[in-house]
């Protein structure tokens, strides 16, 4: 847990990508800001020149697999690794071991992100008992509960059940909650192991067809709108999504959606090596779904990046494909892979990168004191990214307990040099303070 | 050549010299001693987590006949049934020596995986539904024998393609043998990129049957029934089951082939399997020798 520090003096950093300024943290929150600012006696002094600064960055979608899976991850594990890229808050999926359907459980998950102390962890809780679909969870005690749970998601497994999913958009309107679909439609998807197309056939792979997901998008979009309800479609992976979202949008329907850095940058022709390390759920898909992916998150249809950050040992990748785990690790990589897809090809700038990675995840998740404008008297979470320090990705090298990272053997463009939560450095020169 | 994974791996002139290897060594089989010395001393490692006793019988008896040491490692019983991992086993087998190893698993990909852990040559012997490539290299070494040419040959596969990973190798090898190929299935029972794969596709048996020089009849997947891939054995048999019927209608010097085992009545009728127009057994035979082509082209043959 980092310790409690003194001042911080944050000298010559880029606010959003602009100009360098001065930034001066003091009891939590920004004191000042300016060239040339005085340090305050006792203040640690931070070279900053060159480096980016956003606000901390915010995750809605998040494994720390504790409790249950703790040879995989822990909260203090996943929190740690969340710091190291830059993330100030993350909402913790409810897919544990037992599951987040309780008051409980979420309170449980939510103390041990206190005690850990690396970044705030908001659990996120299950729709429906043990994810089982057929009856919803507590979820206005999880909502009542010391963790305030807003977000609401079977995440792993589709709440196929439509009136289910009616019940559950029309449940968290009383306080503000938003359910988090997994869109996967159950039979179309039986037995899929990889996306569903030229290289599924090529391979042997049973496919995973595009239009597994768009339909259960199209369905609860409809819903959603039907009841006036805020639905959010995590990990959206296909070009159809995009389009029938950005038809959603403009229908009224308050409809947000979120779209994963592998999906940004990897294609299912990775598969091709058999190396399980590219599986995932949703799978990768073809370089045109990439392309509308990137499109749709500059455009706005699609309005954040979550990380879906899911951590597995060691022997779940090295077997054969189809006995494998579906998932791959992301925190620390995430913020260097949306600046290689999405700000090094024109498509985003830095200030729209801290508005999908931050502002509103915030927003959807309903999180207080993140996603905030880096601006005097707003609390001091903040990330300082050095967009020119190429990194080879080794996921050996990481603070997450597992090493599943797609991105092993590339180089991406830049790197996290320092994240501050509420004015403290839980990274420090690139390392865990 | 290190490993055989996948028909797609090899050119055309690789292909030939496997088959004309076999050409060979099918004389070996004609002696009566039936044994060559040439892998003496080399160990073959039969790994097979399906049961498949033809071909894991055809690759011993290859094996045998090159004189190589072979050991049927068969998952049931084994440490694998335990729990072991195909990384653990694959290391096991690395620390034994053993200079080849032959895979049979029901997991597509499961002989890729298995080249990245172990230092000798990898056959893939069938891995889920995604290829088999020596049983395309047995059936293009059957065509070859029985009609003297691959070249400009017109070859109908027929069946349940989507789940053949018989078909997924022998379009890869009889495209790049010069072959002409038609897969023939009700739309449900092949694959969705079927339009980008390097053969023609047709839905209507009866009017591939009169142009072809060659009909392959695969086994339709009894246990996939139940997901309505068509709506019943008899009309399946009546729209793609070959009959003596159907039979006549193919040119007088066509072949039909089988990979086994066949389901008799449904998609190949006892009369057409009976006929000597049919190849089943001269595959099995085949087999035998282009096994014994591969082991030894592998294992350092020239």
């Amino acid at each position: 847990m980092p310790e409690s520090t003194g001042p911080h003096l944050i000298r010559g950093a880029r606010p959003l990508g602009g100009d360098p300024v001065d930034l001066l943290f003091a009891d939590g929150r920004i004191a000042a800001i300016g060239p040339d600012l005085e340090a305050p006696e006792g203040a640690q002094v931070v070279d900053a020149t060159g480096l980016i600064a956003l606000p901390g960055l915010v995750d809605l979608h998040t494994h720390l697999r504790e409790p249950g899976r703790e040879d995989a991850e822990t909260v203090a594990s996943g929190s740690r690794s969340a710091a190291m890229g830059g993330y100030t808050s993350v909402h913790a999926m409810a897919n544990t071991e037992p599951v987040a359907d309780t008051a409980g459980v979420v309170e449980q998950v939510w103390r041990l992100g206190r005690e850990a102390g690396y970044c705030d962890v908001r659990p996120v809780g299950a729709v429906t008992v043990g994810l089982a679909g057929q009856q919803l969870a507590e979820i206005g005690a999880m909502a009542d509960s010391a963790a305030r749970v807003r977000v609401f998601s079977d995440d792993g497994i589709c709440v196929w059940d439509a009136l289910l999913m009616r019940r559950a958009l029309e449940y968290v309107k009383a306080f503000d909650g938003v359910i988090a679909q997994h869109a996967q439609e159950p039979r179309l998807t039986e037995g899929a192991q990889m996306n569903e197309g030229c290289v599924s056939d090529r391979l042997g792979l049973p496919g995973w067809p595009a239009v597994a997901e768009e339909a259960i998008i199209a369905r609860d979009c409809l819903l959603a709108q039907h009841v006036g309800s805020r639905l959010h479609v995590c990990h959206v992976s296909t070009k159809g999504s995009v389009d029938i979202i950005r038809w959603a949008k403009e229908r009224g329907c308050d409809v947000t959606a979120e779209v994963t850095p592998h999906h940004l940058l990897l294609t299912d022709e990775l598969v091709e090596s058999y190396d399980p390390i590219y599986k995932v759920n949703p799978p990768l898909r073809t370089a045109e779904d990439v392309q509308a992916l990137r499109e749709g998150l500059a455009d706005g249809t699609i309005d954040i990046v979550a990380t879906d950050h899911a951590p597995h040992p060691k022997e779940a990748k090295e077997t054969e494909w189809s006995t494998a785990a579906m998932g791959m690790v992301g925190l620390e990589t995430a913020l260097a892979v949306v600046q290689q897809t999405m700000v090094d090809t024109g498509l985003l700038t830095w200030a729209q990168v801290a508005d999908r990675m931050s502002t509103a995840p915030a927003r959807i998740g309903r999180v207080g004191g993140h996603g905030r404008e880096l601006a005097v008297g707003e609390p001091a979470n903040v990330v300082l990214y050095d967009p020119e320090a190429p990194v080879g990705v080794d996921g050996e090298a990481m603070a997450t307990k597992s090493s599943n990272t797609p991105f092993r053997g590339l180089t991406l463009p830049g790197q996290v040099r320092a994240t501050f939560l509420r004015g403290a450095p839980t990274v420090l020169e690139g390392k865990i303070n | 050549m290190r490993h055989l994974l996948s028909t797609g791996d090899l050119s055309r002139d690789e292909a030939t010299l496997i088959l004309d290897t076999a050409a060979e060594l099918a004389q070996v089989g004609d002696r009566s001693v039936k044994k060559l010395p040439t892998l003496r001393g080399r160990t073959v490692v039969n790994l097979f987590y399906e049961d498949s006793t033809r071909t894991r019988t055809s690759f011993e008896l290859a094996a045998k006949r090159l004189s190589a040491d072979v050991i049927n490692f068969s998952a049931k019983g084994s440490s694998v049934s335990k729990g072991e991992s195909l990384k653990d086993t694959a290391l096991t087998l690395q620390a034994m020596g053993a200079d080849a190893v032959v895979i049979r698993h029901s997991a597509s990909g499961a002989a890729h995986r298995l080249a990245n852990w172990v230092d000798g040559s990898v056959l893939n012997a069938g891995d889920g539904t995604h290829e088999h490539p020596t049983q395309a290299l047995l059936d293009a070494y059957t065509m070859r024998d029985r009609l003297g040419r691959l070249e400009g040959l017109r070859v109908a596969v027929v069946g349940d393609i989507l789940h053949s990973r018989v078909a997924r190798s022998n379009v890869l090898l009889l495209t790049t043998l010069g072959a002409h190929v038609t897969l023939v299935a009700p739309p449900t029972l092949l694959p969705v990129s079927v339009n980008t794969w390097p053969c023609e596709v047709s839905y209507d048996l009866d009017e591939v049957l009169p142009k072809s020089d060659v009909v392959m009849m695969l086994r339709v997947q009894a246990e996939r029934m139940r997901d309505s891939f068509f709506p019943s054995v008899r009309e399946y048999s009546r729209n793609y089951g070959l009959d003596g019927e159907r039979l006549g209608r193919m040119p007088a010097e066509a072949i039909v082939m089988h990979p086994g085992p066949m389901v008799r009545g449904m998609e190949i009728s006892a009369e057409v399997a009976d006929s000597p127009r049919c190849t089943v057994t001269e595959q099995v035979a085949n087999g035998v020798s282009l096994r014994m082509a591969v082991l030894y082209l592998l294992l350092g043959g020239s």
